[in-house]
C-alpha cells in the first residue's frame, strides 16, 4: 500500500467521521469543531487530487474564514440554555434511517458507472487530444498559473498545443482552431457579488435596538 | 498497488452530501442548519475536483470548485447576519420559533 493510498484512507475516515459527527452531535460548539476537522480533511483530499490551489483556498477561506464566522455566530447566539437545542428522538432515528437509505442509493448509483469508459465517450470541446487523460498536474508542478490564466480567459491547459492552421484560401475559416472559452465574466460577476454580499451582510447585522417580542 | 480511483472520492463526497442533508433537516439550531449547507457544498466541490482529475473535464472542475468556495463564504456571511437578526427578534436561534408566516 503506497503512502498516497494510506493518506487517502486516513483523511477519508477523518472527513466522513467529521461529517457524521456534525450531523449527530447536539452541542453546537462540538459541531463547529467537527466541521473544522471535516473541512480541513477535505482540503487534504483536494491536495491528494492534485488541486493544490483549490486545497489551499479551501484551508484559507473555509477553515480560516467561514468556520471562524460560524464560531462567532455560535458565540453570539448560544447563551445559557440555548447551547443545546435537542431534536426529538423519533425524528433523529427516522432521519438517520432515511439518510442511510439515501447514502446507499447514491453510492450504488455512483459505483455502477464506469467513469473511465464514460470519459472516453464524453467529448469536451473540440480539443480532445490535449485533455484526453484528464488534468494531471502533480507531474507539472502546480495549478496556480493555469487557474489564474483561465480567470483571464486564457486557456493555457487547452489551447497550448493547438495546431496552428491559420485560415487561408484553401482552408476556410471554419477549419481554423477555435480558442476555448475562459472564466473572465464569471470572475467579474463573483467579484461584484462578493462586494454586494459584504455590504448587505454588514447592513443586515448592524447594531440596533432590540425589539420587544411579546407585544 | 495503484493509486486510488474516482469511486472512493465519490463515496466520500456522497457521505458529505448525505450528512449535510440530514444536518439541514434535523437541526433546530439555525447555525447547525448553516453547517449542513456548508457540508453539502463541500461534497459538491469534492465531486468537481474528482472529475477534474479523472475525466477530460480538466481545469474547469477546479475553477467551479473555487466558485463554490467563494459563493459558500458569501452565503455564510449573509445567512449569519440573518441568524443574528433572528436572534435579536426572537431571543433564541431555534428555527422552529420562526413561524410568523405560518398560515
Amino acid at each position: 500500500m503506497s503512502v498516497e493510498t494510506m493518506l487517502f484512507w486516513l483523511f477519508a475516515i477523518l472527513t466522513c467521521g467529521g461529517a457524521v459527527s456534525v450531523a449527530v452531535s447536539q452541542n453546537v460548539v462540538r459541531m463547529a469543531f467537527s466541521l473544522v476537522l471535516c473541512l480541513g480533511s477535505t482540503a487534504v483530499m483536494f491536495l491528494l487530487l492534485g488541486a493544490d490551489f483549490v486545497g489551499a483556498t479551501q484551508l484559507m477561506v473555509y477553515v480560516g474564514g467561514t468556520v471562524v464566522l460560524l464560531v462567532f455566530g455560535v458565540m453570539l447566539t448560544a447563551t445559557g440554555p440555548f447551547t443545546k437545542i435537542k431534536s426529538s428522538g423519533a425524528d433523529a432515528i427516522l432521519s438517520g434511517l432515511i439518510g442511510v437509505i439515501f447514502l446507499f442509493i447514491i453510492s450504488t448509483t455512483v459505483t455502477a458507472v464506469d467513469w473511465g469508459d464514460i470519459s472516453q465517450k464524453v467529448a469536451i470541446g473540440t480539443h480532445q487530444k490535449t485533455a484526453a487523460r484528464g488534468f494531471n498536474p502533480e507531474q507539472q508542478g502546480n495549478t496556480t498559473r493555469p487557474l489564474g490564466l483561465s480567470f483571464l480567459s486564457v486557456r493555457a491547459d487547452r489551447d497550448l498545443n493547438l495546431s496552428r492552421n491559420v485560415p487561408s484560401v484553401e482552408k476556410p475559416v471554419e477549419d481554423a482552431p477555435k480558442l476555448s472559452s475562459g472564466y473572465l465574466l464569471p470572475f467579474e460577476i463573483v467579484s461584484i457579488h462578493l462586494l454586494v454580499v459584504l455590504v448587505g451582510a454588514s447592513y443586515l447585522a448592524r447594531a440596533k435596538r432590540r425589539v420587544a417580542t411579546n407585544q | 498497488m495503484e493509486a486510488v480511483g474516482p469511486n472512493p472520492f465519490l463515496f466520500v463526497s456522497a457521505v458529505l452530501f448525505v450528512c449535510g442533508v440530514v444536518c439541514m433537516t434535523t437541526k433546530r439550531n439555525g447555525i447547525g442548519v448553516l453547517m449542513g449547507v456548508e457540508l453539502v457544498l463541500n461534497g459538491a466541490s469534492l465531486n468537481f475536483v474528482t472529475f477534474s482529475k479523472f475525466t477530460p473535464l480538466g481545469l474547469d472542475g477546479q475553477v467551479f470548485s473555487l466558485f463554490v468556495i467563494v459563493l459558500a463564504a458569501a452565503e455564510a456571511a449573509v445567512a449569519l447576519a440573518i441568524a443574528l437578526n433572528f436572534y435579536n427578534n426572537h431571543l433564541t436561534i431555534d428555527v422552529d420559533r420562526g413561524d410568523e408566516l405560518h398560515g
